[in-house]
């Protein structure tokens, strides 16, 4: 699959003890890497940190060097505007084709927000909001 | 009370020679009819002839949990089939388990020592009795029923679970004792507490509790939640099973039934004799068992004998608490875990690199089972509900093999440590002193 508009995702095994969160930051932070979106899904036993960031793949190995598990995962970033109805009105589009949506997490920021979707059929997702002109972040767009 | 005087409080003399008389003849019997011991004592240099006394048992090599596993399921039998009438079984390393076989006299051996326990925990014939350790291929469940019934009290053959109805017919038959692990009895003591009954409401009196170590701290908080006076009855299934030995009302000690089931301390590392009362290896020789009579068999418990006699007045030998074992079987939840058997679990699995280790604790008077894992790189992913499906997976095989279900947790890569050869894969936090 080549799209610019698939995003790498890191995703990050931690163990639910303290520090390891941290320890990821000072990783990342230590070799200049900036950490765009993330969130954190976890359940009593272990948590996956999930990072968007400008260079996936050096983050990706940086981490690895040090012991961590990390695998890399196509997602969709949405640049859609801040204000009520745009989220449902994308989400529409989506649940027409019969697209579920594994997991997402958001921010938004001004007139923008950001929103990061792993939907379970990526390209289904993918053409779907290209055919609809709903706004979507470039891979290299990441800072 | 005591149940046979005779034999319970006779001198050390008289012992030695009725011990000397029965390893005789179990010596004799094995040596003819099981090809194994025949074979060991050959290459050991030993006959019959060799065995006139008791003290005389140094010369015969041991036997271990190894050869039971060895010769599974029949081989180490010195009956033939025709006379063993039944078998017992406890889990092993690989998923055999151990079995034994017993003959009718077995039986009859089993269920007397079993009265001697009970009678001297102030049990008769006008009790009734309450059997809530498992029945089946574990010793406890019909070990104790014979007991009970042998004394001539009423057995209540409830088995383990349905916690309920336990209490119901503990409450509505008028049970005064209560057989059962020590687990079980504290977890069926808060569900007491959580009924509707109240305390009067119940007759018990007498806990019966047994095949898994326990804690004085456990003794006194289920003796207070029960209001019941709790003893320790000792047995293990390759020697017989409930009814080995036995706390007397002096509480000092459990006295082995000596005349049936012969208990030395050695030295773990060089095999030689300890003198008494220093801390060693238990070793049994069972001296009247038919169906597999075991010689020498290393039960890796670490304790200690004492032999003067008891102030309760009988002179069967007392065992020190068992203070922990001499090779890495743990004992969870009343049942036998290796960390080979999780080990051998774990390699068949692709997913998971081949480390691990197990914590053993004890919480609220359970045991607590974990066992931390490290998944392979290539089998991270990012969705929460497979690395969840990969730790069924495994909980569930682990629990098929070793019998009981483990808390798996899953951790980051190399977090294990990795050192070969001596490396200690399990922590056992329980604390068993006193």
């Amino acid at each position: 699959m080549c799209d610019d508009m698939i995003i790498k995702q890191l995703s990050v095994f931690l163990e639910n003890k303290v520090g390891r969160l941290n320890h990821v930051a000072e990783i990342l932070g230590g070799a200049g890497i900036n950490m765009t979106a993330f969130s954190v899904a976890d359940n009593s036993d272990f948590g996956i940190l999930r990072v968007i960031v400008h260079e996936p793949e050096r983050a990706q190995k940086l981490l690895k060097d040090n012991l961590f598990a990390v695998s890399l995962t196509d997602v969709i970033c949405l640049k859609i505007g801040n204000k009520p109805g745009s989220l449902s009105a994308v989400l529409k589009i989506l649940e027409k084709e019969g697209i579920y949506i594994e997991y997402m997490y958001a921010f938004s920021e001004g007139e923008n927000a950001n929103i990061v979707i792993r939907p379970d059929k990526l390209q289904e997702a993918l053409d779907a909001l290209k055919r609809n002109n709903v706004g979507m972040l470039q891979s290299d767009m990441i800072q | 009370m005591i149940w046979n005087e005779t034999v319970e409080c006779m001198s050390r003399e008289e012992m030695r020679k009725l011990q000397s008389l029965r390893l005789r003849r179990v010596v004799e019997r094995v040596y003819h009819n099981c090809e194994p011991y025949r074979k060991r004592m050959q290459e050991a240099g030993v006959t019959p002839e060799d065995i006139k006394d008791i003290k005389d048992i140094v010369k015969l090599p041991f036997s271990s949990k190894k050869d039971l596993r060895d010769y599974y399921p029949f081989g180490l039998l010195s009956a033939p089939m025709s006379e063993i009438v039944r078998v017992h079984a406890s889990s092993g390393t690989t998923g055999k388990p151990i079995v034994v076989g017993l003959t009718n006299n077995d039986l009859a051996v089993w269920k007397e020592a079993g009265a001697r326990c009970l009678t001297a925990f102030g049990l008769g014939k006008n009790d009734i009795v309450q059997v809530s350790y498992g029945y089946g291929l574990f010793t406890g469940g019909l070990g104790a029923h014979a007991a009970v019934e042998n004394i001539g009290a009423t057995v209540v053959p409830m088995s383990s679970g349905n916690t309920q109805k336990q209490i119901m017919m503990m409450r509505d038959l008028g049970v005064k004792a209560l057989a059962a692990t020590p687990s079980y009895a504290m977890y069926l003591a808060e569900a007491m507490e959580a009924s509707p009954y109240k305390r009067e409401e119940f007759n018990l009196r007498v806990g019966v509790f047994g095949a898994e170590p326990w804690t004085e701290a456990m003794r006194k908080e289920i003796e207070e939640k029960m209001g019941v006076k709790a003893y320790d009855i000792y047995g293990l299934t390759e020697v017989m099973g409930p009814g080995v030995g036995f706390e007397c009302e002096c509480q000092c000690g459990t006295h082995l039934n000596e005349d049936h089931f012969f208990p030395e301390i050695i030295d773990p590392e060089t095999g030689e004799p300890l003198p008494e009362g220093e801390k060693g290896e238990l070793v049994f020789t069972t001296l009247t068992k038919e169906g597999m009579p075991m010689i020498r068999f290393r039960t890796r418990d670490l304790t200690a004998l004492h032999y003067e006699r008891c102030s309760c007045g009988r002179t069967l030998v007392r065992m020190d608490k068992i203070m922990g074992r001499c090779d890495d079987m743990l004992i969870v939840r009343g049942v036998n875990v290796f960390p080979s058997q999780i080990e051998s679990v774990i390699c068949e699995l692709p997913e998971f690199e081949p480390f691990f280790f197990i914590t053993v604790d004890r919480v609220n008077n359970t045991d607590t089972f974990e066992i931390k894992v490290e998944v392979k790189q290539e089998y991270y992913t990012d969705d929460i509900k497979s690395m969840l499906e990969l730790k069924k997976k495994i909980t569930h095989k682990i629990q098929s093999v070793v019998g009981i279900q483990p808390d798996i947790k899953l951790v980051e890569p190399r977090s294990i440590e990795r050192s070969e050869g001596k490396t200690k894969r399990y922590l056992d936090k329980r604390v068993f002193a006193n």
